[in-house]
């Protein structure tokens, strides 16, 4: 509890704040994440306990037994019963430990009798979550870092929640047991939130589970754990803890936006809104690998592209199914009809590009299909 | 001197040619620490673009691979490279064999080290960069998603392996078969049992790395798909075979510098070693239980919750051979007649650090809470305590120990003392406040970091320049000994030090033991 006013009170301070530095793991806010940080402190307090004695013998023989004091060496070299000791004693000590490890590692497998299910997939480098939920639209979407190259290149002053916000958080809500499935799309990621005692690997072609029960309101932030690739350090993880409520209210409105989404496909839309919405989405998932201003990076140039500039269908197909064997990703699973025709138009105009193009969504469905 | 004392022979071709293991030791231990210092200075980059928050020096990927070139370098170019120096300048000397049973393979094993080493910095010129998939290469990050420079980092390792397996067979055939009269296996220096028992490690698993990195130029040149789910293969069984040598692994790294303190300690307490039989049956114990607890690096990729109890509790366990190995050493030290020179310092340190690695090391067998620990700094922490502390510190104390011996001059005994408290202190200095950011929420293999982190970064990357610095003034003491220290020819050197190598002159003849030594008397008793 002292954790979280602590951390909700530097929230609200300038970042000279952040000098207090927290040493410790946080007992976060689930039972289990308060069962590990028992633990935690249990087994640290065993070995600090230990270690005093150990070392106070050392240093006892350090500061008597020395030749300069003229300390005469024995001659002894071995005694069974207290090496029978030092194995044994140590043993138990283990056995006790033990003990309470296994029971909270039985919780935390304990998976069962979930009340939402939500789908987390690992990409390179972003989160897409998904609510698995038979009723309704179903509701996904991508969390990508939110702080901008300006303050990662420190040409901007860097923010309170530098490199740990996402333009799009997880949302879930509190006292239900949540449970994740977790996989990758590319390489291995790790999901991890310390404060809600998470952290599952995310592997390609497999998908693994994990629960929590958060008892609290509020904003959790993690990152991922596992190197991933150039921009690991750059894809974190915000979720939101809200009231039942409140959640509610936030799915329906995300299903609001779905169905409108779904069919804003259907219709014509003008070039200045493609290129708004083209610009939006070049930002969050071109932008880091092919520059701000398409200059290239990790990935080619988009600027004078003869990939963007030339055949359409050409560009679309290597935007959908990526390019093998390099970092381009397939898009084609991540971004739905509006944000593919959104994009091309952006790439093939932006940039000083000018090809003049304009893809619709039905465009998009029209290639797909044939 | 007799006709068949015949010496080295002259120029560059003594080197290319030599088959005598004081030359390959030599070799091996200034190689090791030419490696020692590369490793470093790609920490230093490291550390230097971790000096602040945001991103300064290096570009994200480039740092990626700045932190793979430094485990790699050091794990595999410095400390295992180090221990296999000292073990062909000492065994030979230790069981009264006049060189290692295998010579010719012996130069062999040293000579193809540089290229393939060579192969893997000259990775960093190539297109798209060199490896920076952590020194871990889990796959597919290692395979699919890799720059070509993979081939190259591969090949490399294929070489290193060759060069352990066959430095670790000679090894196994000397003390098996080049014993003098009356040296029997409970009478062997710890140094050599502890040296034999890892020489069996690396022969064991050397060659599962070596399946790994074969597997994933299949998957990368030849279609197959061992480590990718959408072939039939699977991610997480590249893990399990990693770790199965790598866990080994950690133990071929330390097991020898338990060797050295076992060495040394008597020596600076005038006393014979503690539970010289125990200490014996303790490696053992550590070796075997090394092949049973791979999987506690793979808590968090989803095992079974059977799999997860028998991997936590089989990690465990090994904290009890290790407790009677610390145990041991201070029962030493106890009513002995104690001086600190500094061999003696480094080994102190030695215990001191590596038993608090080890308490993490204990933390971090306890699967639920290392859920939270996993891929922290917390885990960088931990085992730089035991690397670093443990592996460098104990190498660091034997060549202070036994330099006098090989060269016949003395080292600057006030320079040394101050070597060991800037390393002592530099390195508290950078992995201390690395528990606190790892248990705050640190991941590691990170170009950028919150600003919470940003003070023990900062405070981090100090500590790791002072270790770094006062590392040049090891190299410098050692040169100036070589070149104009104190001549000593005092045959034991140290007042305390037990052994058939404190029996040869000093220094050291170029041969030795051509007739098999009288075996004075058991090691460990008296």
């Amino acid at each position: 509890m002292g954790k979280r006013v602590s951390g909700a009170a530097v929230a609200l301070m300038s970042p000279v704040a952040f000098a207090q530095n927290q040493v410790n793991m946080s007992p976060g806010v689930t039972e289990i994440g308060a069962d590990i940080f028992e633990l935690h402190m249990l087994i640290m307090w065993i070995c600090v306990v230990i270690g005093v004695a150990v070392f106070a013998v050392m240093f006892y023989s350090i500061y008597a037994h020395r030749k300069s004091k003229g300390h005469q060496a024995s001659q002894f070299h071995e005694s069974t019963k207290v090496e029978v000791a030092w194995t044994v004693v140590p043993f138990l000590i283990l056995i006790a430990m033990a003990v309470p490890a296994t029971s909270t590692l039985l919780e935390v497998y304990d998976n069962d009798e979930a009340e939402l299910d939500i789908l987390i997939t690992g990409y390179q480098w972003k989160w897409r979550y998904e609510y698995l939920d038979e009723s309704g639209e179903p509701v996904a979407f991508f969390s990508n870092l939110a702080t901008s190259q300006e303050e990662i290149y420190n040409t901007e002053r860097k923010g309170d929640n530098y490199l740990l916000e996402v333009d799009e958080p997880l949302v879930i809500p509190t006292n239900t047991k949540v449970r994740f499935l977790i996989t990758a799309n590319d390489v291995i990621h790790s999901w991890w939130v310390p404060e809600i005692a998470v952290k599952r690997d995310a592997i390609p072609g497999f998908i693994n589970e994990a629960w929590t029960r958060v008892t609290e309101e509020g904003i959790y932030r993690g990152q991922c754990t596992e190197l991933c690739g150039a921009y690991h350090g750059f894809m974190p993880v915000e979720v939101h803890a809200v009231s039942r409520p409140e959640f509610d209210a936030w799915m329906a409105a995300k299903r609001g936006a779905a169905v409108a989404e779904t069919q804003l496909a259907m219709q014509t839309l003008t070039v200045d809104d493609l290129m708004d919405r083209g610009k939006a989405v070049y930002d969050s998932a071109c932008l880091a690998c092919h520059g701000a201003a398409g200059q290239g990076g990790i990935g080619n140039a988009i600027a004078g592209s003869a990939v963007v500039m030339g055949d359409l269908g050409n560009h679309m197909a290597v935007v959908s199914k990526g390019v093998s064997g390099t970092a381009m990703q397939a898009f084609g699973g991540q971004l739905n009809d509006v944000e593919m025709a959104a994009v091309l138009t952006y790439q093939r105009n932006a940039f000083g590009n000018n090809t003049g193009d304009v893809v619709q969504p039905g465009d998009i469905a029209g290639m797909n299909n044939g | 001197m007799g006709d068949h004392h015949h010496g080295p022979a002259q120029g560059i071709s003594r080197w290319l040619f030599t088959t005598n293991h004081k030359d390959i030791g030599t070799m091996y231990l200034w190689f090791s620490f030419a490696m020692f210092l590369l490793g470093g200075f790609f920490a230093m980059v490291i550390r230097a673009e971790l000096f602040q928050p945001g991103m300064q020096l290096v570009e994200p990927l480039f740092f990626n691979q700045m932190t793979t070139l430094h485990g790699l370098v050091m794990v595999f170019g410095a400390i295992m490279p180090s221990f296999v120096g000292l073990a062909n300048w000492l065994i030979p000397m230790m069981i009264g064999a006049p060189d290692m049973a295998l010579p010719r393979m012996n130069n062999w094993s040293f000579w193809i080290l540089p290229p393939a080493f060579l192969m893997l910095a000259s990775t960093l010129f190539m297109e798209g960069g060199a490896p920076a998939f952590g020194w871990t290469f889990y796959a597919p990050l290692s395979t699919t998603y890799a720059a070509p420079s993979v081939t190259f980092f591969i090949f490399a390792i294929h070489i290193l392996g060759v060069s352990s397996i066959m430095g670790s067979i000679n090894i196994i055939a000397t003390v098996m078969n080049m014993r003098a009269p009356g040296m029997t296996y409970m009478k062997m220096p710890l140094f050599v049992w502890t040296w034999l028992i890892t020489a069996f490690l690396l022969v064991a698993v050397m060659p599962v790395l070596a399946g790994a990195v074969t597997m994933m130029l299949m998957d990368i040149h030849f279609g197959t798909s061992f480590f990718s789910a959408a072939g039939g293969g699977d991610p997480v069984l590249f893990q399990h075979i990693f770790w199965f040598f790598g866990h080994p692994e950690v133990y071929i790294i330390i097991l020898p510098a338990f060797g050295v303190v076992s060495q040394i300690i008597p020596a600076f307490s005038r006393k014979p070693l503690f539970g010289y039989a125990s200490m014996v049956y303790a490696t053992a114990s550590i070796a075997f239980l090394s092949f049973i607890v791979w999987a506690h690096h793979m808590y968090t990729v989803g095992m079974p919750v059977a799999g997860e109890l028998f991997f936590m509790y089989a990690t465990m366990l090994i904290a009890v051979p290790t407790g009677v190995k610390v145990f041991n050493w201070i029962s030493t030290m106890w009513r002995g007649a104690l001086s600190f020179e500094t061999p003696m310092l480094f080994c102190i340190g030695f215990l001191i650090l590596f038993t608090l690695g080890g308490f993490t090391g204990l933390m971090l067998s306890i699967a639920p809470a290392d859920f939270q620990y996993h891929d922290t700094y917390f885990v960088v922490a931990h085992f730089h305590y035991v690397m670093v502390a443990g592996a460098v510190f104990s190498m660091t104390a034997a060549v202070y120990y036994w330099l006098p011996k090989w060269c016949g001059r003395m080292y600057n005994e006030a320079m040394g003392k101050t070597h060991f408290w800037i390393s002592f202190i530099g390195f508290n200095i950078t992995f201390f406040p690395q528990h606190f950011v790892g248990l705050a929420g640190m991941p590691r293999r990170i170009p950028d970091y919150a600003l919470q982190f940003a003070d023990f970064n900062m405070m981090s990357s100090i500590g790791a320049f002072i270790y770094g610095a006062s590392q040049l003034l090891f190299l410098y003491n050692v040169i100036a000994t070589i070149v104009a220290g104190k001549p000593v020819s005092d045959e034991k050197v140290w007042d305390g030090a037990e052994g058939l190598e404190w029996t040869v002159p000093t220094p050291a003849p170029y041969h030795t033991f051509e007739e098999p030594p009288l075996v004075p008397k058991p090691a460990g008793t008296i």
